[in-house]
């Protein structure tokens, strides 16, 4: 443990900036790809910030649940992909706001 | 035998029932054979009970069960039968099964031939309930059940919005008057605690004096509700619209029974009538004064059928007249000959409708005497019966009246003045309907001959308008208790006038009509002449004054109150909810990324909320 130790502080500020921007793009992309990847991107934002804990305090659970997050984050993306076929199948366009269907 | 007589409106009612329930897929023959061989039975029993009653005389009581329970109050279904009831069941089953029977050709080409019997079943069953219920609610619940079928039957060429509209001025103008009976029942019931006709009479001669408040209001009430089935004055403009049925429905329930319903009630409820003088005199004057003012009008008619319907509203003022001078018999007498001639006029006139492509106008016939000879006959008997001319049964029931009248003390001379001048002019207007119609040039070939299941009620009731005078004369005396009229005869000068009265009425009327003798046409051409005749024409203007100073202010008034404050609070309400459903709906349109961002500022606030930053 003699390497330089990157403070616990910054981490967690890169973990709040990634989440941000997965959010903002959560929010504000409309091709599903891209909204897929800012949830990518949240997910492992918030598994840095699992990490950095679990090293902070000396626990195996931080990297555990990072194990955890990893394979949701694949599941998910297997069913979003899946997803994503379909609605280009179906209507012909990758963009969310086509795919709505409501007259609200 | 008098056991029989609930099986009277049971067999109507089982007919009528039968053929609503199916809905008009039984074949003609049959449907005629139901509707009217059930009325047939129902006269036939009639007839039965009617002997058995003669032998005794002694009024016959009938419970079956109580109606309904209602704390002191429990009207049975009862029926009473006497004198007065008998009468009126025979006029209803004798004379409704022969125009049933002209019913049976007169419609064979209708298609709703079946739906036609069934309201005309159903009328008889009312009717029969109304003349032999006990007690007023069940004459009340008869009283309503005519007016419906009346409603149903005079609207019964529905797809002319006309007929429709006729239909229900019917039913609504009869409502006002029938408002007015059920008020009076109301009062009857809260001051002498009961509604059963016999127990009521006698509480009444033992609570009330004569000329006391109560029994003139109670009796003036009673009277509006027979003066707006009666289709007398001020109630009576429904009746010349109810043409607009089908004729043997104008003869069995416009002319021969439902209307003459108030004359029933009044001739049935007299010992309260007794009780009130003043309320006996308004009868009397409405009756006179009716009966002018529709036989002025039926001069100037030159509708067959308008013609008859203001002659009937006429006859009926007869009848009040009659009433409200005490003479009850001659009233029910009269009533029961008017069924005769009257149903007979009306069939006959729908004989004449029926065999000339339903023209209606009088002055598009002429000449039919030889060409229809049947109905012709008919006719002519119907009008002089109604007309009067001696030895008709017309004759002997309004000279009855007339002499009686004269006898009241007091106005009673004039209410004879005015009651001769109304047979001078009902002896015009039929004999002016008589000679258009029947003599003269032939305007019109009639395209067929009535068949046998016309002739035979028409030479039926020629023969009951010739005699009915004879033998309905013993039957009277029969009708209930009434008070005997004094044996003092007036004289031989007055009954001469009487006579004398519709002879010269005829003759004014073949002169002016036939003859040719007097030219009358500069005298109706001047201005007043003309202003008059139309002022006679349209019912002494009746219609439009209702309508100018009851129907347009009502609508207008209407109008005004459609928009109401209350509304408003109401609406806000809508409004607002109309207003968030549109907001709410916005928020849940299916965009994506709304979702999210409304998630993602949702959680800003909680965490805020939680952190106690606000």
């Amino acid at each position: 443990m003699g390497s330089v130790s990157i403070p616990l502080d910054h981490v967690l500020l890169l973990s709040a900036l990634l989440f941000i921007c997965g959010l903002l793009g959560l929010m504000m992309r409309r091709n599903i790809i891209f909204i897929l990847i800012s949830l990518e991107v949240m997910l492992n934002s918030s598994a840095v910030a699992f990490v950095a804990a679990g090293a902070r305090w000396g626990q195996p659970d931080g990297q555990i649940v990072f194990m955890l997050i990893l394979a949701v984050a694949a599941a998910e993306v297997a069913v979003g992909l899946g997803l994503v076929l379909q609605i280009q199948r179906r209507f012909k366009s990758l963009d969310m706001d086509d795919a709505n269907r409501m007259r609200g | 035998m008098l056991k029989l007589l609930p099986l009277i409106p049971l067999f109507p009612l089982v007919s009528s029932i039968i053929l609503m329930v199916t809905l008009g897929k039984l074949p003609k023959r049959m449907v005629a054979i139901l509707g009217a061989g059930s009325v047939g039975m129902a006269a036939l029993i009639t007839l039965l009970v009617g002997l058995a009653f003669m032998e005794t005389g002694q009024p016959h009581h009938q419970v079956l069960w109580t109606w309904m329970r209602v704390g002191e109050f429990s009207p049975d279904i009862a029926f009473y039968l006497d004198g007065l009831t008998l009468v009126m069941m025979s006029v209803i089953t004798g004379v409704g099964f022969l125009i049933h029977l002209f019913s049976t050709e007169f419609m064979e080409d209708d298609n709703s031939f079946s739906r036609y019997f069934a309201y005309l079943n159903m009328f008889v069953f009312a009717m029969l309930i109304l003349v032999m219920a006990d007690n007023l609610l069940l004459l009340y619940l008869g009283w309503e059940g005519v007016g419906a079928c009346s409603y149903l039957l005079v609207g019964f060429w529905y797809q002319n919005p006309d007929n429709g509209a006729a239909a229900r001025k019917a039913f609504v103008v009869t409502r006002i008057g029938d408002t007015a009976m059920a008020v009076g029942l109301f009062l009857l019931f809260t001051e002498l605690g009961t509604l059963d006709i016999q127990p009521l009479a006698e509480a009444a001669k033992s609570q009330w004096e004569v000329g006391d408040t109560l029994p003139v209001v109670a009796c003036l009430l009673l009277l509006g509700g027979a003066v707006g089935k009666s289709a007398q004055l001020p109630l009576h403009t429904w009746l010349p619209d109810a043409m607009a049925g089908p004729t043997p429905v104008s003869a069995l329930i416009h002319a021969a029974t439902m209307v003459t319903a108030g004359v029933y009630l009044i001739a049935r409820t007299h010992e309260l009538f007794l009780l009130a003088p003043p309320a006996m005199l308004a009868v009397a004057l409405v009756g006179l004064i009716t009966s002018l003012m529709a036989a002025f009008t039926a001069l100037n008619q030159h509708d067959i059928k308008r013609i008859l319907a203001y002659s009937t509203i006429s006859q009926i003022g007869y009848m009040f007249l009659a009433l409200g001078v005490g003479a009850w018999a001659a009233g029910i007498f009269h009533l029961v000959t008017h069924a005769f001639f009257k149903a007979l006029l009306f069939l006959a006139a729908g004989a004449v409708i029926h065999c000339l492509h339903h023209e209606h106008n009088i002055f598009k016939m002429g000449g039919l005497r030889t060409r229809l000879p049947v109905v012709f006959w008919s006719f002519l008997i119907g009008s002089a019966a109604l007309a009067a001319l001696p030895l008709t049964s017309g004759f002997f029931s309004k000279d009855m009246i007339l002499l009686q009248a004269y006898e009241l003390p007091g106005v009673g001379p004039w209410l004879w003045v005015g009651g001769l001048l109304g047979a001078l002019l009902t002896a015009m207007y039929s004999f002016r309907l008589v000679f258009v119609v029947f003599f003269g040039e032939t305007k019109m070939e009639p395209d067929k001959q009535p068949g046998v299941r016309m002739a035979v009620p028409l030479s039926l009731l020629c023969v009951l308008a010739l005699v009915g005078g004879f033998f309905a004369l013993p039957l009277v005396p029969l009708a209930s208790a009434f008070p005997v009229a004094s044996e003092h005869h007036p004289s031989h000068l007055i009954e001469g006038i009487s006579i004398a009265v519709p002879l010269i009425g005829l003759a004014i009327a073949y002169f002016i009509f036939l003859g040719g003798q007097w030219k009358v046409d500069g005298l109706v051409n001047s201005a007043s002449g003309q202003m008059l005749r139309k002022f006679w024409f349209s019912g002494w203007a009746m219609d439009w004054l209702y309508d100018k100073f009851w129907v347009q202010p009502y609508k207008s008034l209407t109008h005004l109150l459609r928009r109401e404050c209350m509304d408003d609070i109401y609406n806000t309400i809508v409004k607002f909810c109309q207003l968030l459903y549109r907001v709410f709906s916005y928020t849940q349109a299916g965009r994506l990324r709304w979702y999210a961002t409304s998630m993602v500022f949702g959680m800003i606030v909680v965490i805020a909320l939680l952190q106690g930053v606000i």
